[in-house]
């Protein structure tokens, strides 16, 4: 049996633990039907051209969520922001962990989709904005929406701003040898209200994890939301992230997205415009090395006048690492005066590794500023010698020029001690210890 | 402290210096002048360490030492400075944690412990209000965007930082005008003492009335032709360098 018939054979077992007549079943079931016909996504699909997910569905994994295994604090520290958090939603092998966690009702709420899908007072805000973002053609989002039980719910109501990050860990123990989870988040931001949060998913241990992960995220008028998501998992995990961003008037979404680590990681990224003067942006920094692959999968949908975008990706790619990087960027007749904008820098340390970049641009509007461009080269050699010139050696030299690569991205994390992590996180992978803080 | 013997060298397969000969001692200051591709910039590149430039023939000492086989940066460990004649902009990382970078790097290498920041700030300011820099520049890009005077000022304000004991000035004049040339001058001659030495490379002798030179050499053909007092700027500021030409016929 391969894997695509387990998914759906095991959906039966599935549905004996949720409740078949809550309203978000019906789109289980649709999903279920979509992701039927249309399968795991293949080469021969122009969006998935340069990215092969043969190596891992071709795998058997666990599927429902075990019981929730044995992690202490001590074990997972260090992937929090700080020692003492005020917000944080905590999965361990798919499963909420509350005593890992920290969730309000107070004012908003932070808890998990479970929580929101079963109690009633929920219903209505479930009802008008479960699965409204996500495109029906997706089917890795149609198998999330299919077997969708458990991830973050996060409630902003108007004017509301939590006062400090929000935090979405998802810890994979190895309990399970190999195991496939699917994560669903669904983030609403009422008018005015502001929230930063950043995701993370982390094996424990070098046992084989695939997460198919959806992010809904509605951004009301006026809102903004700085969403970071840092990649740095092991070589035996892999990540299809799918997150979907419908934004109102007058919103401001940006997405930072940190590939660092793990084996094959998918970013299906949507910005989809409801209304006038928006503003979206996309971050990315990628540092990859053996033979990890990212690919970043982008599509901006300027549909309203007065609305800008920024993109801005930036790869470094060491061995026989590959990165893709296909940025899409619609402006709809109505979209005038859109300003969008969009840049992929690569540099390529080696024969062997590769970037397939490709903006596209689809413009049905006459008065719109839209800019695209991409590079790839080396790092500077005449800039290396200047700076071995000066005493800092072969190696510090490099890491110090990926550094100033890569500081533009880095520059827009508007959370101090995250930036500072990621800069750690940036040394650490460089294998360099500066003589300051990168 | 820098001996050179007979020193042939290649870059791309092309000959460019054909038996250089040059010894600086501690406290001297040195100025090697010629035209245009006589060599004097890759002069500059060899001792520095640039990788690109295939030593030949002849030998390369400094402190007594053979240094041909050593590496850019462990040079400047040793202590020798080169400033660039074309200094490279790099977007993204600041003069000060540039800065910070190099001399940490050459104290590890050395065995010290890092540089305290507040020592850092310390030496920072000092120096910078000595070559006249704003301390708004040193949280700047490193180069980019910066005037041509800004660049070179930023190559002395290194220099003065690292504290080298041997200073290669590879045309630490083009592009300045005369106020950022003395204020730049100014800064050499400050840093000049017993224990150190510094080879000026220029095209103009105008540098010269303010870095005054122990020695001027002239460089032709990969070759230092002709050596001898600061009198011998004078005279090609006056006649050029065809009457050096023809001697050498």
């Amino acid at each position: 049996m391969d894997f695509k018939e387990k998914l759906l054979d095991s959906h039966l077992a599935f549905e004996q633990d949720v409740d078949l007549l809550h309203p978000i079943h019906d789109y289980r079931k649709k999903a279920l039907k979509r992701f039927e016909s249309d399968g795991f996504p293949t080469k021969s699909d122009e969006l998935w051209k340069y990215t092969s997910l043969a190596s891992i569905i071709q795998k058997d994994y666990h599927l429902s969520p075990t019981s929730e295994s044995n992690i202490e604090l001590k074990d997972v520290k260090k992937y929090f922001l700080n020692d003492i958090d005020s917000f944080k939603l905590v999965f361990v092998d798919g499963i909420f962990s509350p005593f890992l966690s920290k969730t309000t009702h107070d004012g908003m709420d932070i808890c998990v989709l479970s929580a929101a899908i079963s109690k009633s007072k929920y219903k209505k805000t479930i009802k008008k904005y479960f699965n409204k973002v996500v495109p029906e053609n997706e089917s890795l989002s149609s198998l999330n929406t299919s077997y969708t039980r458990e991830g973050a719910y996060i409630f902003i109501p108007k004017n509301m701003e939590p006062e400090d990050p929000i935090q979405i860990l998802h810890f994979s123990t190895g309990a399970q040898k190999s195991i496939w989870l699917q994560p669903r988040n669904l983030i609403v931001m009422e008018a005015n209200s502001n929230v930063q949060i950043i995701e993370r998913h982390q094996s424990l241990s070098d046992h084989k994890v695939v997460t198919n992960s959806v992010t809904e995220i509605y951004a009301d008028s006026n809102s903004h939301v700085d969403y970071y998501k840092i990649q740095n998992d092991l070589l035996t995990s892999s990540l299809i992230d799918n997150t979907f961003i419908s934004q109102e008037k007058d919103s401001n979404v940006s997405v930072h997205t940190f590939s660092l680590g793990g084996q094959l990681t998918r970013n299906n990224l949507r910005f989809y415009h409801k209304g006038s003067n928006i503003s979206s942006t996309l971050k990315g920094l990628t540092i990859l090395e053996a033979k990890q692959h990212v690919d970043h999968n982008t599509l901006v949908h300027h549909a309203k006048p007065n609305c800008e975008s920024h993109q801005d990706y930036k790869g470094i790619f060491s061995d026989s690492s590959v990165g893709v990087f296909n940025g899409r960027i619609i402006v709809e007749r109505e979209a005038q005066k859109t300003n969008a904008f969009q840049q992929n820098n690569n540099i390529l340390t080696t024969d062997k590794s590769k970037i397939n970049t490709k903006p596209q641009l689809e413009i049905f509007a006459d008065d719109v500023k839209c800019s695209h461009g991409c590079t790839i080269g080396q790092l500077d050699k005449q800039a290396l010698f200047y700076l071995n010139s000066r005493g800092i050696p072969e190696k510090e030299a490099r890491a110090l020029l990926t550094y100033g690569f890569a500081n533009n991205v880095l520059e827009s994390v508007k959370i101090p001690n995250l930036n500072k992590r990621i800069k750690k996180l940036i040394a650490y992978k460089l294998g360099v210890n500066l003589g300051f803080d990168l | 402290m820098l001996e050179i013997n007979n020193l042939h060298c290649k870059i791309e397969g092309r000959s460019i210096l054909k038996g250089v000969n040059l010894k600086v001692k501690k406290g001297e200051i040195h100025a090697i002048m010629g035209p245009n591709g006589s060599g004097k910039s890759t002069l500059a590149n060899v001792i520095s360490g640039h990788e690109d430039y295939e030593v030949t023939k002849g030998n390369l000492y400094y402190k007594t030492n053979e240094i041909n086989e050593l590496s850019a940066s462990e040079r400047a460990h040793d202590g020798i400075f080169m400033s660039f004649q074309y200094p490279v902009e790099i977007p993204g990382l600041t003069v000060t944690n540039f800065i910070k970078a190099a001399i940490n790097e050459s104290r590890k290498a050395r065995g010290l412990d890092e540089m305290s920041s507040r020592e850092m700030l310390k030496k920072i300011r000092e120096k910078s209000s000595l070559l006249d820099i704003d301390t708004k520049f040193l949280s700047r890009s490193l180069n980019e965007g910066f005037s041509g005077g800004e660049k070179k000022r930023n190559e002395i304000f290194q220099m003065a930082m690292l504290e080298p004991e041997l200073a290669v000035l590879d045309e630490t004049d083009s592009g300045l005008d005369i106020d950022a040339l003395k204020i730049v001058a100014n800064g050499v001659m400050k840093f000049s003492n017993d224990d150190n030495a510094v080879v000026v490379i220029t095209h103009y002798q105008r540098l010269l009335d303010y870095i005054v030179p122990d020695f001027v050499h002239v460089i032709l053909d990969g070759k230092v032709i002709k050596s001898g007092d600061k009198s011998l700027a004078k005279k090609i500021e006056d006649k050029g360098y065809d009457w050096l030409k023809k001697e050498k016929k």
